[in-house]
């Protein structure tokens, strides 16, 4: 019924060789795109921006640079929270010292600062693998907060070791800062989150995304058919870092507005950002949203549930959203391994026999 | 563009019209910091349910508090804000510095009102920058100097080797210029031992004091910090009564744990300990016996319970004032503001509310936002489990503090764009 290949015929290489071949998929694709961008923006407040679609795009796009590490070159990371931050104090440094910048060159300089930095710490990753790479970057973590935290400079030697956004804009309209409409701030994530995930979409499907996924593997196979380890291990380090140093920035500039190094990037961010890929499914561009949805949404909607609805105090319903958020994890973890992309491409396989069982 | 502003204004019009005078609780009954954070709470919302039961509100105007929890989380506190702002909140207190940091632009947007008692931004002290942001009636910088006048009353200062014990944040930080300043004034050497987030682990630093064996301690904590440094210094049989601790680290739950081993640490305070008022009398008959009381209802009494109350009711004052001056007892979140602006707390005041002596008297002008800053040094007696004070409130240094706020709130206001002024 849904999802049917036929009738849908390809008559070029590029047609075939699409991201969407089929035409159903392809259609709601462009209808989650044209809402996103022509619905959501007329419809958002204050509210909906700060508290669901601002968080979800940036945690999303910083998924997407840690599926691409550890979910298709295998490489496990605990540096997320970490290199984050040095998106977002590459961000602040950048718009504190140029002003008159347009946000849109902030950011993706942002980020290649983190690509570069994240490549440094990727360099172990030549030598060890598994735990002991998780360890690495685990030094990564601490190392970059003590250093954000040691040297005054990175704060503008301001007295609380603060950093805060100041108001910048794109094309004169503003998107950092106290004064920004929540429509600025909804668009100037979702753009990034669109170009990463089609960045990352694309590259995964190309030469350097099956090398990534070669190694990941089998590295040693991998490297007898030619794959220079080397190279893809770095890249993939590079283009997650470039990824999660833009969705550090956004995650200071347009969210936070203020951020505190120990705060704001600590382990904890870390492990949330593992958690989204792992329950999002790992090497999934499209679990990295389910998986940012569902560690961002679901404490929201729990406490909105709770609270807003059943009026229950406040200490109850955040204790009770711990164990409810923590059990559908470990439920998730054991009905389906492979995340919520697994579950929606199960879902998938079915529609498309429905409404026949075999 | 324009279709937004219509969604958002058909989205505003169509909630009902507020009638109620709504003060929103931030607060955090979870987490590292949840032993602090809920006796502030339970303070804060027993004051208003009193007011509710015995006054019917505030000028006839009942009060509805709307309580988020925070958990001393950042990104929570930004959803806690957008959540309970539509709702016509008057006066944010948000109990944490990193959220107030957060919040200071996003309140003078909003032209909403935030009292930060005690913590947050120093230079908000500075009104004519920080239009909207409120700190009396003392701050983190009058709490060094308080510390340090305190151990200079009891002794010659200069040469002497002071170590600070922070949080490692923005809280923790703040009084570092003070102290380096007063340590030039004064002459003595200045040691920084940051602790990080969320401080349950202190070996290495109590292991460095030891060490370098400085002769007092002032200790800016909060949460499990508070107790784990006091009894590592209980450990290293540092001597108690040369620890001393910003307020927030004065509760009982910070000394309890250490047992015998806490008596004489001493801590600062800008308000009145126990619960020898009348106020406590009406506090039991109307809310805790009528079984209104927020959270367990045991907190009553205790050091933190008593600010949560003083906030409480310092906002209450405030709501009063701007009640007068605006002859409408409907206040929107700009009356509050001004109502804020021209508080004046006397003593009659205080002895009409039921809580003579209480704290101190100040003053609120536009040019000074943060009061007068006086502050008393309390001292911890564990056989009797109770603190008791043993100066009288006394002013801070502020020939080093002014220039200080000033600078910061110069900074601020190049920083932000702010045109500095009374309006």
């Amino acid at each position: 019924m849904f999802y049917r290949e036929s009738g849908d015929f390809s008559t070029t290489y590029s047609e075939d060789s699409q991201t969407f071949p089929i035409k159903f998929d392809r259609y709601r694709y462009y209808l989650v795109l044209a809402v996103a961008f022509l619905v959501v923006p007329f419809f958002i407040n204050d509210y909906w921006a700060n508290a669901v679609f601002v968080p979800f795009l940036i945690y999303a796009t910083a998924a997407i640079g840690l599926n691409i590490l550890t979910g298709y070159c295998g490489q496990v990371s605990l540096g997320t929270g970490a290199f984050m931050a040095v998106g977002a104090y590459a961000v602040y440094k950048l718009m504190t010292a140029f002003p008159e910048v347009s946000m849109l060159i902030h950011v993706p300089l942002a980020g290649l600062v983190t690509a570069g930095v994240v490549t440094i710490f990727g360099l172990p990753s030549l030598r060890i693998k598994g735990f002991y790479l998780a360890v690495a970057t685990l030094a990564a973590q601490f190392f970059l907060v003590w250093l954000f935290n040691k040297v005054p400079w990175f704060y503008n030697y301001s007295a609380s070791g603060q950093i805060s956004s100041p108001e910048r804009s794109v094309f004169g309209i503003i998107v950092t800062g106290p004064n920004t409409e929540a429509w600025a701030k909804y668009m100037i994530c979702l753009i990034f989150v669109t170009l990463a995930a089609l960045i990352a979409r694309n590259l995964t499907r190309g030469s350097v995304g099956r090398k990534w996924m070669a190694i990941r593997d089998m590295d040693i196979a991998a490297e007898i058919i030619g794959v220079n380890p080397m190279m893809a291990k770095l890249t993939a380090f590079a283009v997650s870092g470039f990824f999660i140093g833009i969705a550090g920035a956004l995650f200071f500039s347009v969210y936070l507005g203020a951020a505190e190094v120990g705060e704001s990037f600590g382990i904890d961010k870390s492990f949330l950002v593992l958690f989204m890929v792992i329950i999002g499914g790992l090497g999934s561009i499209f679990g990295s949203f389910a998986g940012a949805a569902f560690m961002v949404l679901l404490p929201v909607f729990l406490k909105n549930v709770f609270v807003g609805m059943l009026g229950w105090p406040t200490d109850l319903a955040a204790h009770l959203q711990f164990i409810v958020s923590g059990g559908l994890i470990i439920v998730f973890l054991i009905l389906e391994p492979h995340g919520l992309a697994q579950l929606w491409r199960v879902a998938k396989e079915k529609l498309r026999l429905w409404p026949f069982p075999h | 563009m324009k279709l937004t502003t219509l969604a958002v204004a058909a989205v505003m019009a169509a909630s009902p019209v507020m009638a109620d005078l709504v003060f929103p609780s931030l607060s955090y009954r979870t987490g590292p910091y949840a032993a602090n954070g809920i006796p502030f709470a339970d303070g804060y919302e027993d004051y208003f349910t009193l007011l509710n039961e015995r006054d019917g509100g505030i000028g006839g105007v009942p009060i509805k508090v709307i309580e988020c929890e925070t958990g001393y989380n950042t990104e929570k506190g930004v959803e806690c804000y957008e959540a309970t702002k539509g709702e016509g909140a008057l006066v944010y207190q948000p109990l944490s510095t990193g959220i107030t940091y957060q919040l200071i632009p996003k309140v003078t947007a909003d032209g909403i009102p935030m009292h930060t008692m005690g913590y947050g931004r120093t230079s908000a002290k500075n009104g004519e920058t920080f239009s909207n942001v409120f700190n009396y009636p003392a701050n983190y910088w009058d709490g060094a100097s308080h510390a340090i006048n305190h151990i200079m009353s009891l002794g010659d200062i200069s040469g002497k080797k002071i170590a600070l014990v922070y949080h490692n944040s923005a809280y923790g930080k703040e009084p570092i210029r003070t102290l380096e300043e007063l340590s030039k004034k004064h002459g003595f050497e200045l040691m920084l031992v940051p602790v990080d987030h969320p401080g349950q682990e202190q070996k290495s630093q109590w292991l460095q004091i030891r060490q370098q064996k400085p002769d007092n301690v002032i200790m800016y904590g909060w949460g499990v910090m508070n107790q784990v440094a006091i009894q590592e210094a209980a450990n290293i049989r540092f001597p108690m009564e040369n620890f001393i601790g910003i307020w927030w680290s004065g509760s009982e739950n910070d000394v309890l744990p250490a047992g015998d081993r806490a008596n004489g640490y001493k801590a600062l305070t800008f308000h009145n300990l126990g619960d020898d008022y009348p106020l406590y009398d009406d506090l039991r008959k109307y809310v805790v016996d009528a079984g209104k009381a927020a959270g367990a209802g045991d907190q009553l009494g205790t050091a933190l319970y008593n600010r949560g109350m003083y906030a409480a009711m310092l906002a209450s004052e405030a709501a009063k004032t701007a009640q007068e001056l605006s002859g409408d007892v409907n206040l929107t979140p700009a009356m509050m503001r001004d109502g804020m602006e021209a508080l004046e707390m006397t003593e009659a005041k205080m002895a009409e509310i039921g809580l003579p002596g209480f704290g101190p008297e100040f003053k609120v002008s536009c040019q000074n936002h943060g009061g007068n800053g006086l502050g008393a040094v309390a001292q911890w007696d564990a056989a009797a489990k109770k603190w008791s004070l043993i100066t009288g409130y006394e002013g801070s240094d502020q020939d080093v503090i002014q220039p200080l706020i000033d600078e910061d709130s110069a900074a601020f206001a190049a920083e932000a764009g702010i045109e500095a002024g009374c309006k």
